[in-house]
């Protein structure tokens, strides 16, 4: 935090808190006011992290903040349709600043090599000679533009007005609209100085200065017209820092403060006037001076130093701006026409104060006013204008004592030791500078009188100008896309049915696979040619026919392709065995099982679909078959060549040394994969396990709705055939059959049961050192209990046996957790693992890491997961018989 | 040993594009399941085909010839992750089968 940074966090903070008071007084007890002031303070959060953030990324979080929190506030009365589309318009136009300003930020980041707000300033240099200057310098522009509500973005600003008048104060003259000014003073000392910065950020300046004030004169809306007199300013600030010379910088920064003054006391005067009156329209309000004389006197006084008269906080900063004006600094068109401007805008700016006094306080009394009897308003709703009015004066006459020493703290931050001489005091002799005031004060008046009698009746808005709206271009815009593209768009390409969509994802990776080789073309190179072993090109070509069985078959006879496809995972599953991976086979094998039961268990609730039926193959059924068959081929084409290329590359001197060096060392294991998967990777796997859980539970959580397909609620035909040899013979009662099915396979499955348990308990105790682990045990038991319900039924299993799978979930994934934070406690990060080896009395010496732990969470969640999918799956055919009995119950009703 | 890999690694891949192409919601679940195999043996790949290598460590056997365990890790994963979306997958396909009426990747079976 520098002194810049320092006084603007006091301007902040300070009118954050006159605001606050106002607020107080000013929102209605109808308002919800909790949620009024949490987004005023949290916008007051973020605007003060802008200014003290060190991290220009940190910067642009919080300027993204503060276009959400004005968004909010804006639309603070959402009921009502003008502060929705201003909110709405406000929030597009910054928020698209907000992202121009991000990239501007990358590039510059990216020029420097550091995001560090002190290392960008200080590299200077560099970033006005890097190629990438000119998109750096136009895309922070853009967010600074925008935000300061500089032409051609000003149009937000007024449409903001809709929002309650504390809020304008606020954010919309003293603080958020000067985060854009506030960056361009920030990132002068590394952006200034060159033709573009002069071009881009005088023209938005000098257009700003000018069209604001000549539209501030015809509003008729008292916060319209204080909306583009701040628009006005900022396009002043901004033309100030165009400049590029350190004097100017200067006047820019002083005027930033004086600005804020003024115009947050004017708007809560406003504000009371609203308040007291009911109306903020000029064409009604007038001669308010005998109703409110202590606030009329203080908006004078506060309007005056906004025209720039003498002995007020204005003047000092304007006569500085004229005195710049007239220099020259780089010799164009654009200079040389500048005093001009200045003192024309100026002029612009008395007639527009003079109005604002004249016509709302002078004149005869009021008639028919929303509120008949206004008067003053509280002691401490006037209170923060008064302290505010009396700063003006302070600054105003005394400002080298005053404001002084805070604007010299400023400014040395800023221009370091390039800051120049300058002199505080309100006379500085009868100069070039004096006399354009004097000019403007006079023509200001002029002005004003010469337009009032069209002023008192006219519409909104300038004359001709008001016609050509930027808030209807915006919105015609807005419509165009949003509405219009959107929907071309959607109707030429998008596309419910999944079909296409995957073809084109599909199209679309072979596309990206084959685009580098064409670009860099496919470098053909001595392929070692290895040989092929027979063993393994036999059982590869039995898999390969599976699979084209799989393909074949899965339309019509869904069991074939089941097994044709079980069949081929065996052969993956031989594959790893073959290729020194026993860790993975064994995963495989047992993934195989459960995979294939599962679908078994699904195959039940699935249409009955008999082959040559008529369906008429058209056409274009057959062409849409030819395209995905040439898909299929070139895709598999393509990814074999890959896959070939890959492999017969020398394998590069990777990571996997590093998990081979310290497996042992670090993880004491020897399995490396399992150590991989426990230790090093420990976190990875355990999100894996929540992902598995997760699964689990949505499976569960679908299954407890889901209704089959009508034509699915009948008995499968081959129970319906059991059934009825049940019933044709006296000796037997119904379901003897179903009951005796598979007899001796079931009773070996049964007294299989305590074999896999042990059996899983010693894949789950070798699996630190030797193949195995907590996923293939967990998948072990996982089937043991499988077994139970396939040999004897879910109700035989059920009678016996109480699996709770949540409860495993809910203790894998507990004692997974527990064993990574029970690291903190011995000051490691998340996750670290500690081993020892323990002596145990018959089994021997035992790898004790923590890892083990771990890895018996895995265990458990794995279980859990599985035995809960298959379980959820298994008790549809339990469920349906009292679906069964629920849908004949309604029949009979009927 | 690597022309016969890559050969079914195609192969699998050919016969999974084409059946995730298909209009009936089993044979997309076939093809996933299909394409899974033929990335996972991809990947197991990547870290060199290496036959009989010890894939764990052994007192006095040099690091360099044993099996890369890094891909093993991660197709170990991998595969795991492939049962937990097959199951929701399966689960998905016979609600959407229950409310529709239809087993069409569309939920009709009549494209609009």
């Amino acid at each position: 935090m520098d002194g810049f940074a320092w006084l603007f966090s006091m301007l902040i903070a300070g009118i954050g808190f006159l605001v606050v008071v106002y607020a107080r007084y000013y929102m209605s007890e109808d308002d919800p006011v909790p949620r009024f002031f949490s987004f005023l303070l949290a916008f007051m959060g973020a605007m003060l992290g802008i200014v003290i953030s060190g991290n220009v990324i940190l910067l642009s979080v919080f300027w993204e903040l503060t276009s959400i929190f004005s968004f909010l506030l804006i639309s603070y009365w959402h009921n009502n349709a003008a502060a929705r589309d201003g909110a709405r318009m406000a929030l597009t136009i910054t928020g698209i600043g907000g992202f121009c300003l991000l990239i501007g930020l990358l590039l510059i980041g990216n020029i420097v090599g550091s995001y560090d707000l002190d290392k960008i300033l200080a590299a200077g240099d560099v970033i006005r000679g890097h190629s990438l200057y000119v998109p750096a310098l136009v895309f922070i522009l853009l967010g600074a533009l925008t935000k300061s509500a500089q032409f051609p973005f000003h149009f937000w600003l007024p449409n903001a007005m809709a929002a309650p008048t504390p809020v304008s104060a606020f954010l919309h003259s003293a603080t958020m609209v000067k985060a854009g000014v506030f960056l361009l003073v920030r990132f002068w000392p590394a952006l200034s100085g060159t033709y573009e910065w002069f071009y881009l950020v005088g023209l938005a300046g000098i257009v700003t200065l000018v069209l604001g004030a000549y539209f501030a004169m015809f509003q008729q809306d008292l916060k319209g017209l204080l909306a583009y007199s701040t628009i006005s300013h900022l396009g002043l600030i901004t033309t100030l820092l165009s400049l590029g010379s350190p004097l100017a910088t200067v006047a820019a920064i002083f005027h930033m403060v004086n600005h804020a003054t003024f115009k947050a006391s004017l708007f809560m005067a406003a504000g009371i006037i609203d308040h007291e009156t009911g109306t903020r329209d000029m064409r009604r309000l007038s001669g308010l001076f005998r109703y409110l004389p202590i606030t009329g006197t203080l908006a004078m006084v506060a309007s005056a130093a906004m025209a720039g008269v003498p002995l007020l906080n204005g003047f000092l900063s304007k006569e500085m701006f004229f005195a710049e004006a007239v220099e020259t600094h780089a010799d164009s068109i654009l200079d040389r026409i500048l005093p001009y401007v200045a003192t024309l805008a100026s002029a612009f700016s008395v007639a527009y104060s003079l109005r604002f006094i004249h016509t709302v306080f002078f004149g005869p009394p009021p008639v028919d006013l929303p509120k008949p009897k206004p008067h003053e308003p509280p002691r401490w709703m006037r209170f923060p204008i008064d302290l505010l009015v009396v700063a003006c004066l302070i600054v105003g006459i005394i400002p080298a004592i005053s404001i002084g020493p805070f604007l010299q703290t400023a400014v040395i931050s800023v221009l370091g030791p390039d800051t120049p001489e300058y002199s505080l005091s309100i006379w500085h002799g009868v100069n070039l500078p004096l006399i354009m005031s004097a000019v403007a004060l006079v023509g200001g008046a002029l002005i004003y009188f010469a337009l009032r009698k069209y002023l008192a009746t006219c519409e909104d808005g300038p004359p001709i100008l008001r016609n050509l709206k930027g808030q209807r271009i915006f919105e015609r815009i807005l419509v165009e896309v949003s509405w219009r593209w959107a929907r071309t768009l959607e109707r030429r390409f998008g596309t419910r049915n999944l079909q296409p969509q995957l073809r084109w994802v599909v199209a679309t990776g072979f596309l990206a696979g084959l685009l580098p080789l064409y670009l860099s073309g496919f470098e053909t190179r001595d392929i070692a040619f290895s040989g092929i072993d027979p063993a393994f090109a036999a059982i590869w070509l039995l898999g390969i026919c599976l699979a084209f069985g799989t393909a074949y078959l899965a339309k019509y006879h869904r069991l074939a392709a089941l097994v044709m496809l079980g069949g081929v995972g065996l052969i993956v599953c031989v594959t790893f065995v073959w290729l020194s991976a026993p860790d993975l086979a064994i995963t495989q094998l047992l993934v195989e099982i459960v995979t294939t039961v599962l679908i078994l268990l699904g195959l039940r609730w699935l249409p009955k679909r008999t082959e040559g039926l008529a369906e008429s193959i058209t056409l274009r059924a057959r062409f849409r078959r030819f395209r995905d068959l040439a898909l299929a081929v070139v895709c598999g084409i393509g990814m074999s060549f890959i896959a070939y290329a890959v492999m017969t590359m020398p394998v590069p001197d990777a990571i996997a040394n590093y998990f081979l060096a310290n497996a042992y060392s670090e993880g004491g294991g020897r399995n490396v994969v399992n150590v991989i998967l426990v230790d090093f990777r420990g976190f990875d796997t355990l999100g894996e396990i929540a992902v598995l859980g997760v699964v689990a539970l949505t499976v569960f959580a679908l299954l407890r709705r889901f209704r089959p397909a009508d034509d699915s609620m009948d008995l499968p035909e081959q129970q319906r055939i059991q059934n009825r040899f049940d019933e044709d013979r006296p000796e037997r009662s119904a379901g003897d059959t179903v009951r005796d099915y598979l007899l001796v396979p079931s009773v070996i499955m049964t007294w299989l049961f305590p074999v896999i348990i042990t059996f899983a308990v010693y894949i789950f105790m070798r699996g630190h050192d030797l193949p195995g682990g907590g996923f293939s045990a967990g998948l072990t038991l996982s089937i043991a209990f499988l077994l139970q319900y396939l040999a004897g039924g879910t109700r035989w299993a059920e009678d016996r046996i109480r699996i709770l799978p949540l409860r495993w979930m809910g203790a894998g994934i507990l004692t997974a957790s527990a064993t990574g934070i029970g690291a903190w406690f011995f000051g490691y990060p998340f996750l670290t693992s500690h081993f020892q080896y323990v002596e145990l009395p018959l089994i021997g010496k035992m790898p004790a890491a923590t890892a083990l732990l771990f890895d018996l969470g895995v265990f458990s969640l794995v279980v859990g997961s599985t035995v809960l999918i298959l379980v959820a799956l298994a008790h549809q055919s339990i469920r349906i018989n009292r679906l069964r009995a629920i849908d004949a119950a309604r029949a009979e009703e009927g | 040993m690597e022309l016969v890999l890559s050969t079914a690694i195609g192969v699998m891949t050919g016969c999974g594009v084409w059946l995730i192409l298909r209009p009936r919601t089993y044979q997309v679940i076939v093809g996933l399941s299909l394409l899974s195999y033929a990335v996972n043996l991809f990947i197991f790949g990547v870290g060199g085909v290496k036959t009989n290598v010890p894939p764990i460590l052994v007192d006095g056997v040099p690091t360099s010839v044993l099996a890369d365990p890094v891909p093993q890790a991660l197709v170990l994963t991998a595969i795991v992750i492939g049962f937990a979306t097959t199951a929701l997958f399966l689960v998905v396909l016979l609600a959407s089968r229950g409310l529709t009426g239809t087993d069409h990747v569309d939920g009709r079976n009549e494209p609009k």
